[in-house]
């Protein structure tokens, strides 16, 4: 009844890494760029979740599971920084942090 | 089953889209939490039950509401709105979108040629998870608190806003 094929699953991961990753070459907000990052980890996570489908083991949920917590943490400290850029050049465009350049 | 998995599909990829086109961030957060319900419902008919609640719960409520209160924290006025839309113009977007384009039809032709395997339709249910993340992964789960950790410490040194400590003998001098 239900017969999904594995390259379905592996194509729609890697539609949403595309649109992240578009998305985050071409953003100048910070805040629309870390939004970007959690689609592309989040595709990634859904291939995890395909391949473990695919051969019935527990392994990709797992990597989910940590792929979550990475991101978990990444988008705090992440969001902490947008606020000391935020307050300390009063704007969340990325270009304006290009002090440390040569 | 079969049509549930295309149509969240489809949904998933319309609001992803739909997020790296708005102007406006929390019309950007309102598609974002489309997609990750779509997804979550991807996971669900993928055998994933555990892993679509955590997505859910975890996505769409924690990331989500935390990057809400920042914006909330930031106040942007209208004018970043009207800022985002001169920064994000046809020549900024095509080069990078066409790119990547490209790299997708590639793995489009690479996923189109190979031969094609049928999922099973057996769920995985939290229980192996449980045995399978406490069993042969217990370090990674240490690792991941590790992380935690660090993450908490790093979001807090990090968003401190340092206390202004003027001297007032300095100050005199200043006058």
């Amino acid at each position: 009844m239900k017969a999904i094929p594995v390259e379905a699953g592996l194509l729609l991961a890697g539609i949403l890494f595309m649109l992240g990753l578009i998305s985050v070459l071409v953003r100048r907000n910070i805040i629309f760029m870390l939004i970007s990052v959690e689609i592309m980890l989040n595709a990634a996570g859904l291939a995890f979740i395909v391949a473990g489908s695919k051969w019935m083991e527990a392994d990709g949920q797992v990597m989910f599971i940590f792929i979550l917590t990475m991101a978990a943490a990444e988008v705090s400290v992440g969001l902490a920084l947008i606020l000391q850029i935020f307050h300390q050049l009063k704007t969340v465009d990325s270009d304006a942090a290009n002090e440390m350049n040569g | 089953m079969n049509a549930t998995f295309y149509i969240a599909s489809a949904v998933a990829i319309l609001a992803t889209i739909m997020v790296i086109t708005r102007y406006n961030v929390v019309h950007a957060l309102l598609y974002l939490v489309a997609s990750f319900l779509a997804i979550a419902v991807v996971f669900f008919v993928l055998g994933a039950p555990f892993i679509a609640a955590l997505e859910i719960i975890v996505y769409a409520g924690a990331i989500v509401v935390l990057i809400i209160f920042v914006i909330m924290m930031l106040n942007l006025k209208k004018e970043s709105v009207e800022q985002e839309e001169k920064w994000v113009t046809r020549k900024v977007w095509l080069g990078p979108a066409i790119l990547c384009s490209i790299l997708l039809v590639e793995m489009v032709y690479i996923l189109a040629t190979s031969d094609a395997t049928v999922l099973n339709d057996n769920e995985i249910d939290s229980k192996a998870v449980g045995l399978s993340l406490y069993g042969p992964y217990v370090i990674g789960v240490e690792l991941c608190g590790l992380l935690l950790m660090s993450g908490i410490v790093g979001a807090y040194h990090l968003g401190r806003q340092k206390k202004k400590v003027v001297h007032r003998f300095l100050e005199k001098v200043e006058e």
